[in-house]
């Protein structure tokens, strides 16, 4: 089951926004809406967030994703469609019931930390609790825990005031962790931290997530942030989702030309994984092999060396193309394996960390499983063409993992500078 | 301007609405009516008010300042206790230590009946449009229209002495009570309320854990205006006989008789100083302060022991 569920979500601000919902299916754009003195913040927006999933909402201030952020909890109330949350409908609760949604299913992180600065770190991690009336002990407890585990343990007694903007969110992280919620919506809430601050605290995040696997509905307008966060991402512009997937697809696949405008600056070298860009090993022979097949594929793929591979594709080695031709002309019968060793690397490794090893080998680098099993190979010529914009990626393969994008290629090619001006 | 105009200067030109007639007739009304509750009512303000100044007037005069000077050492700072030590004294030695602490209570009576209006209100008109639009002109009503037009309904109903002084400043001091409450509700940082909301807190439970207490500052900025603008009106209500320094200042302007206009203002002056910087320093602790050293400390101790466990 889904975490969340969004379907066809609308919210429309102004007087009779019902008259808005009708506008929007008979065609009208937001412009036009305005004009009426109505404002279409998010427009018809389906997701699914997975449990355990970090999904990120990314786009520009006035693109919907706040109002986006607060239906889910019901701090706003759709126009039109509907949100569950653990499949419960969260769209038309009565007060009392939404209350029991967001004491027990979900907690949300601001932007600006939300403390209450009359309140000591502890009780403000503990504030949750005592809204649900858990006694004094117990939740005093359970934020000591949270602080714990942001790192704060043993500041239960200060004040806000006396702590420093990324302590501040991290008490404000403890204190939706202390509620205990299995989904967590996070509105820009790194946003407001110093740069390096920032990506200490998605480190944290990423390490808290591994540990406890809540479902997190991340909302940010910093695409890094969104790379590096989201396990799938939800790229929004002007109220409507234009696109959702894997950070890679979104880098290799964007949608729209907004999409691919939006994600030209993007140090792909940090994003894309050695997974994304790897191809697949046709390269390579079995251990068994002997030399005069070897030497048949190596003039049948042109290439230098061939990647060797054991029982279950684990792999043991390469051989040189001029080994294997001195072995066929002395009739060994078995493949002269060379001394050195095969660069292996995982999947997850982003490309950055592989140029140090690409520049020392002329063999191609293996991508390896925990298993040792030969996965795909990263020629050289393949990691640099990787670095390049959507425009000349045709030739990349496709990722290796099954995202379920709703990405399309535009038929028409890339156009990025004509949308300049949108950004 | 137009002839016919300049025609209609001698006749008034719209129809005279008799609304002057209308007010009038409606205060006959109350008083030929509802005599047994506008009795009731100021019974009950005169006892209040003769009760707290019997209080006030209990001790020696020289053992109330003291207490007034510990009060304000405890509240804001050592200065300041000081400067109430030398200011009672004065008053003291001025005679006018009688008249002073009538007059104190009842700002005090008036203060506390006000805020008791004037909070809730507030709060209501911070959560609700509606009722801020139609409290807002009335406000500007109470506080707009003279002090003098509304002593003389409020002599008819309540006839002279102590309860129509009460009421009327009640009217004149009631106002920034309600506004100041309203604007610190409403200043709330939107992020912080929608926090509470977000954890799912009842209304109930976002107005006094985070509303009140971070509006509290502004709240308290409004108290201190009802209990300044009640001083001031207060002596006005010498007038009708409420008795105390405005008392002493009907007299000396009867009389003519500087000396005593004096002191008795300096009394005013001295009193209302104390007032506000006493109802200020509450609103925004300075951490000079004794009062707030002495809880802070009180708090980091229970959390250092609460942390420890």
């Amino acid at each position: 089951m889904s975490a969340i569920q969004a379907n066809g979500l609308t919210k429309i601000f102004g007087r009779r926004p019902q008259r808005g919902v009708r506008m929007l299916e008979e065609g009208a754009d937001r412009a036009k809406l305005r004009k009426e003195g109505l404002t279409a913040a998010v427009i018809d927006a389906t997701f699914d967030v997975a449990p355990g999933e970090i999904f990120v909402v990314m786009g520009l201030s006035g693109s919907g994703k706040s109002t986006l952020i607060r239906t889910v909890n019901g701090l706003l109330e759709p126009t039109a469609g509907s949100i569950s949350v653990d499949g419960q409908d969260v769209t038309h609760l009565s007060k009392a019931g939404l209350r029991e949604v967001r004491r027990t299913k979900v907690s949300m992180v601001f932007q600006h930390f939300a403390l209450l600065p009359h309140r000591t770190v502890g009780e403000n991690a503990a504030y949750p609790l005592q809204l649900r009336g858990v006694n004094k002990a117990e939740r005093e407890q359970r934020a000591e825990e949270a602080l714990g585990m942001v790192g704060l343990a043993g500041w239960g007694g200060s004040l806000p005031s006396e702590l420093s903007g990324g302590m501040r969110q991290r008490v404000g992280l403890a204190r939706a962790l202390a509620s205990g919620t299995d989904v967590l919506l996070m509105d820009e809430a790194f946003s407001a931290l110093d740069p390096l601050i920032r990506k200490e605290m998605q480190d944290q995040l990423l390490e808290l997530q591994s540990e406890l696997g809540k479902t997190i509905l991340f909302i940010t307008h910093d695409l890094n942030e969104a790379m590096r966060l989201g396990d799938r991402i939800a790229m929004m512009r002007d109220g409507r989702i234009v696109q959702v997937g894997t950070a890679e697809q979104i880098l290799n696949e964007p949608a729209t030309d907004y999409v691919a405008q939006f994600v030209a600056d993007v140090d792909r070298s940090r994003v894309l994984t050695a997974a994304a860009v790897m191809e697949r090993p046709v390269a390579v022979v079995g251990a068994e092999t002997g030399p005069k097949a070897a030497h048949k594929l190596l003039r049948e793929h042109q290439v230098p060396a061939l990647l060797v591979t054991g029982r279950n594709r684990r792999l043991e080695g390469f051989v040189w193309e001029e080994d294997v031709a001195a072995a066929v002309k002395t009739g060994a019968d078995r493949l002269p394996l060379s001394g050195e060793p095969v660069i292996r690397v995982t999947p997850e490794t982003p490309l950055i960390e592989l140029f140090g090893d690409a520049a020392s080998s002329r063999a191609p680098l293996a991508v390896v499983d925990e298993q040792g099993r030969l996965q795909g190979v990263i020629p050289r010529v393949t990691l640099l063409s990787a670095l390049s914009v959507p425009d000349s990626v045709d030739a990349v393969p496709s990722d290796g993992r099954d995202g379920d994008g709703t990405g399309e290629r535009p038929a028409d090619g890339q156009s990025a500078p004509d949308t300049a001006g949108a950004l | 301007m137009s002839p016919t105009l300049l025609a209609a200067a001698d006749g008034n030109p719209l129809p005279d609405l008799h609304i002057g007639d209308a007010v009038a007739d409606a205060v006959d009304w109350i008083t030929d009516n509802l005599e047994g509750l506008l009795d009731g009512i100021s019974a009950a303000l005169t006892f209040l008010v003769d009760l707290i100044s019997s209080i006030l007037l209990g001790p020696p005069p020289l053992v109330m300042a003291v207490i007034f000077a510990v009060l304000a050492l405890l509240v804001r700072s050592w200065t300041f206790a000081l400067f109430t030590l030398v200011g009672t004294l004065l008053i003291i030695s001025m005679d006018m230590w009688e008249p002073a602490m009538e007059t104190l209570s009842l700002v005090l009576v008036a203060t506390l009946i006000a805020l008791i209006i004037a909070v809730p209100v507030g709060i209501l008109a911070a959560q609700n449009d509606t009722v801020s639009a139609v409290v807002r002109p009335v406000l500007d009503f109470m506080q707009t229209m003279p002090a003098f037009v509304y002593l003389v309904p409020v002599v008819i109903f309540f006839g002279i002495g102590v309860a129509p002084g009460v009421c009327a400043t009640i009217i004149f001091a009631l106002p920034p009570g309600v506004r100041l409450t309203e604007l610190g509700i409403r200043q709330v940082d939107r992020e912080t309320v929608e926090a509470g909301e977000a954890f799912g807190g009842t209304s109930r439970q976002i107005l006094s854990g985070i509303q009140l207490p971070l509006g509290l500052p502004t709240i308290m900025a409004g108290v201190n205006q009802v209990i300044m603008l009640s001083l001031s009106m207060a002596v006005v209500a010498g007038l009708v006989g409420a008795g105390g320094l405005g008392q002493e200042v009907v007299t000396s302007i009867s009389r003519i008789d500087v000396a005593l206009g004096f002191e008795a203002g300096l009394s005013v002056v001295i009193l209302a100083i104390y007032l506000d910087r006493l109802t200020g320093a509450i609103g925004q602790p300075t951490g000079r302060a004794l009062l707030t050293k002495l809880t802070s400390r009180k708090k980091a101790a229970e959390s250092a022991v609460g942390a420890g466990v």
